[in-house]
């Protein structure tokens, strides 16, 4: 009987591991070769995965919000030319409650102690996991007992939560293990110093790796784990949702972002009344061309911005304390999606009409909108504009799309009274908030970037001269 | 100007790059190795392999002179011997050509695009390669230093003339009547007990005590009983000075005293510095670790998508830790979850007899705090050392006393450089001495040393 291992791919450049974000087959699914199994996460954009092979599903290694490292195994799958049958009689026979592996039991002693194995843990699972019921559960073991026997080295990576299981060992303590033991546990995601070793001298043994796993199994299907927070009232608690996925990307980055860089915001008022009368006749005259909004007269005004402000479009490596400044103008758009926010590149801004960044922004968030923009759609901006659009209150305090070092943040527009000099007259006016990080953008070179914008916006006939 | 783009490219073609490329490409990126001279770098083309052929043929030759002379124990006699080392070292270049070749076979068998020109280094993202057909400008995803090394100088005795660094003296096509060899580490010794084999006069010159200074004095003492038997002169605590190449002597300053040296040749071995300079990299501002690059378990330098390998990364200055990282960092490149996580790095002097180190030292497992033990095995009580007319050298084992873990070999002895494999094996399965005796060796092998001194080590010896 051959299983076949799927294991998590790369899914994009210097990503080590990835956060489940969907799984979209079940144990006994049968699937046919490049059929979408599952969808994983990583820190810019969902990638579908697909199956490399055909068969029916016998394990499944990941649970939605799980991360995984880069090849570990994902989904393991019985080749169905080994079970000698049609997807359709699968299909029959699972319909049927068949286990999956019953026409080709595995011999008696392992086939028992897969019965022994089913109660208890249909037992132990929640309602929902029980659907599966001793199929599953059959299922599981007689694919763990092959994995193990075939290809011991990729053995079911099941695992307690590396961060509550403390260490058995203390920081820079030697862990021995074989070679082959510490490439199955980096695989895994194991920090080998918190797995007890049991062979000559402490070795840790494929065995103990087993047991870890094992241990990890009890803990899973342990009543109450992911329950209310014990220092929440349980009765005041109406529902309990795990963050996971885009939102717990979000949360992330976020935290990250606002611990790590110290924000300093400029706010300021802009008169966009110029600018709304030639976004308006633009329009009106734009025959096939996309609908002009206000997004792309930004981002042209951006583009000039730069010649006077080169500092503020760049990339901050802090680790490497190195900043890298590009002479191209990569726009992230900050998009609202229904899974929450996204932030496309409009790229290459400084070559591109006002017409053609409307089309490309559209583009763009219909592609976030519709879970199908690319990694590379999601990556190397070089500045950021954040608009809740008519929503947006006078001032906001925009949070800096790391590595950028600055960002844009476009409040509501309003018709508000200003004086001219010798009479209140009624301006279509716009605060904007400008975000800088701090470490390298200087005060005055985020007051200069921001009056260049204030300029620009207010007259903006300069946003096309050339000099 | 030519524009190219790939995922990774690699300056370099010595192990360490080689390899990189070789697993990148095999991995499916887009790579490209630049090499300024010539595909296989210090190991394959001057240094490893050269002069392990030159080992040989002098051994070779030496038997024959040998038995030319009478001395031969096994009764084999020879009516004169006699060397064109011209020819040795076509032979030589025989071999380090089929290597290279096979390098280049391999690279293109894995997709790897190689280019023969001098990279510069534009920034973490661009190198520019001048190459016979003109300027190549690359755009890079991924950027792996593997530069290597070049030999260290001596103000006093600059390369050039008769002041030979090891490249030249692996090239020479006459046997030179005198040769003084400056530092009596590994290279030196090596190459300078090969030339006392071929005929040469040679006399060794070591600013510190002994032979292999970074060795303890037990494991350099039967080298340099060896060296003596073949008529060489050893000076320790001695600094070179200036050479004569008219009158071929070398003046050599021991405490106040002066004495002349005869060197027709000097061969200048006080180690290697990495090749840091003269293609741009300056301009990355790296972080450095003393002369070296600082890498992290992962061989990433502090500047994201630039990577350093092999001797530009520091000690020890060895092929098979350039070719492990560069391994590691193709798999690191391509997304997968690989650490650097080697429990030792073996080393292997071919002096004669041989010296292999593999692991901790005891002065250095002591250092490390453990309660150490110590067994040793000499080569005489072994059948198979006998068999080879050998019988000087040892096998020692370092262990955990309390747990028997092993946490180092050493060993001596005429041939015991194929004992390292095993060695490193046990070192990094993290074996017992338990298990080591416990395992039969075959008889009669000059392995039986390493299951003698386990059984040492366990108070259970039986040959000795």
């Amino acid at each position: 009987m051959a299983i076949k291992t799927i294991r998590l791919p790369d899914v994009g450049e210097g990503v080590t591991e990835a956060e489940v974000a969907e799984i979209l087959v079940k144990i006994g699914d049968f699937v046919r070769e490049d059929d979408p199994i599952a969808a994983v996460m990583t820190d810019k954009a969902t990638v579908e995965i697909t199956s490399a092979y055909g068969g029916t599903v016998v394990w499944i290694g990941g649970e939605v919000g799980k991360t995984l490292a880069i090849g570990s195994d994902l989904i393991r799958i019985e080749d169905d030319a080994s079970k000698g049958g049609t997807p359709e009689m699968h299909a029959t026979a699972d319909s049927a409650g068949a286990p999956p592996v019953a026409s080709a039991p595995p011999d008696d002693a392992l086939q028992q102690e897969a019965e022994n194995e089913a109660p208890a843990q249909a037992e132990a699972e929640p309602p929902a996991a029980a659907a599966h019921g001793a199929q599953a559960a059959i299922a599981s073991a007689v694919a763990d007992a092959n994995s193990l026997s075939a290809d011991k080295s990729h053995a079911a990576p099941r695992m307690p939560d590396p961060m509550r299981v403390a260490p058995v060992r203390p920081e820079g303590a030697a862990v021995l293990a074989s070679p082959a033991v510490r490439q199955r546990a980096r695989e895994a995601g194991i920090d080998l110093r918190r797995v007890a070793g049991t062979g000559p001298a402490g070795r840790i043994t494929h065995s103990d790796l087993d047991q870890w796993f094992d241990d990890g199994r009890q803990q899973e299907i342990r009543p109450g784990r992911g329950t209310a927070s014990p220092s929440q009232p349980s009765e005041e608690i109406v529902e309990t949702v795990k963050v996971t996925g885009l939102r717990r990307m979000i949360a992330r980055r976020m935290s990250e972002a606002n611990a790590a860089i110290p924000h300093i915001t400029v706010v300021e008022e802009v008169d966009v009344t110029e600018i709304e009368a030639l976004r308006a006749r633009l329009n009106e005259t734009r025959g096939d061309k996309p609908k002009l909004t206000l997004l792309p007269l930004v981002a042209a005004a951006l583009v000039k911005a730069r010649e006077t402000s080169p500092k503020v479009f760049a990339r901050y490596d802090d680790e490497a304390d190195q900043v890298f400044y590009s002479s191209a103008v990569h726009i992230g758009i900050a998009t609202m999606t229904d899974g929450g926010l996204m932030v496309p590149v409009l790229r290459h801004a400084q070559d591109r009409s006002l017409f053609d960044m409307a089309g490309e922004i559209t583009r763009l968030s219909d592609a976030c909108r519709s879970n199908k923009a690319k990694r590379e759609e999601l990556s190397g901006s070089t500045i950021t504009i954040t608009s809740l659009g008519p929503l947006g209150a006078i001032a906001t305090t925009p949070i800096i799309n790391k590595p950028e070092v600055a960002i844009l943040g476009i409040n509501r527009m309003a018709m508000r009274p200003s004086w001219n000099g010798s009479a209140f007259v009624p301006r279509m006016m716009m605060n904007i908030s400008a975000s800088f990080d701090h470490r390298i953008i200087d005060g005055f070179d985020a007051a200069v970037f921001v009056q260049k914008m204030k300029t620009l916006l207010e007259t903006p006939a300069l946003i096309f001269m050339k000099d | 100007m030519t524009d190219l783009s790939c995922d990774v490219l690699v300056i370099g073609a010595g192990p360490g790059g080689y390899v990189a490329a070789i697993r990148a490409g095999q991995l499916g990126q887009k790579t490209i190795i630049v090499e300024k001279q010539a595909v296989g770098g210090t190991c394959l083309n001057i240094g490893c392999i050269p002069s392990k052929a030159l080992i040989h043929a002098a051994d070779e030759f030496h038997c024959v002179k040998e038995a030319a002379a009478g001395h031969s124990r096994l009764g084999i006699s020879a009516q004169s011997a006699a060397i064109d080392l011209s020819r040795t070292m076509s032979w030589k270049d025989g071999i380090v050509r089929q290597l290279t070749g096979g390098v280049a076979g391999l690279l293109r068998k894995a997709g790897v695009d190689v280019m023969t020109g001098m990279a510069t280094v534009l920034d973490g993202k661009t190198v520019q390669v001048e190459t016979g057909e003109g300027s190549v400008r690359i755009a890079c995803q991924n950027l792996v230093i593997a530069t290597g090394s070049t030999p260290v100088t001596v103000p006093a005795l600059p390369f050039g003339g008769d002041i030979l660094s090891s490249t030249e003296a692996l090239a020479l096509t006459e046997v030179p009547e005198s040769l003084a060899v400056v530092g009596g580490g590994y290279i030196g010794l090596e190459i300078g007990t090969a030339f006392a084999k071929l005929g040469a006069r040679v006399s060794i010159i070591e600013a510190k005590p002994h032979i292999l200074p970074h060795y303890d004095e037990d494991l350099s003492k039967p080298i340099s009983a060896r060296l003596k038997a073949l008529g060489v002169s050893l000076s320790f605590d001695s600094v070179a000075q200036a050479h004569d190449p008219q009158r071929g002597l070398l003046s050599v300053r021991k405490g106040d005293a002066v004495e002349q040296v005869p060197a027709e040749k000097v061969l200048v071995t006080v180690g290697r510095k990495p090749a840091l300079q003269g293609f741009g990299l300056e301009s990355l501002g790296l972080d450095m670790q003393g002369p070296f690059l600082r890498i992290n378990d992962r061989c990433q330098t502090s500047m994201r998508g630039v990577y350093a390998i092999g001797d530009v990364t520091g000690e020890p200055m060895l092929a098979h830790r350039a070719m492990a990282q560069g391994e590691l960092v193709a798999d690191v490149i391509a997304g997968h979850p690989a650490r650097w996580d080697k429990r030792v790095i073996p080393a292997v002097c071919f002096t004669d007899p041989e010296v292999v180190v593999v692991g901790m030292l005891p002065a250095q497992a002591k250092a490390a705090g453990h309660q150490v033990e110590v067994a040793s095995y000499p080569m005489r009580a072994n059948g198979r050392a006998l068999t080879l007319e050998r019988s000087d050298g040892f096998v020692r084992i370092v262990h955990e006393a309390k747990s028997g873990l092993v946490l180092g070999f050493q060993a001596v002895g005429a041939g015991c450089a194929e004992l390292v494999g095993e060695f490193g094996l046990a070192v990094e399965m993290c074996a017992t001495v338990t298990d080591l005796a416990a395992t039969i060796h075959a008889h009669p092998t000059l392995s039986e040393t390493l299951q003698e001194v386990a059984l040492s080590a366990l108070g259970k010896a039986l040959h000795a």
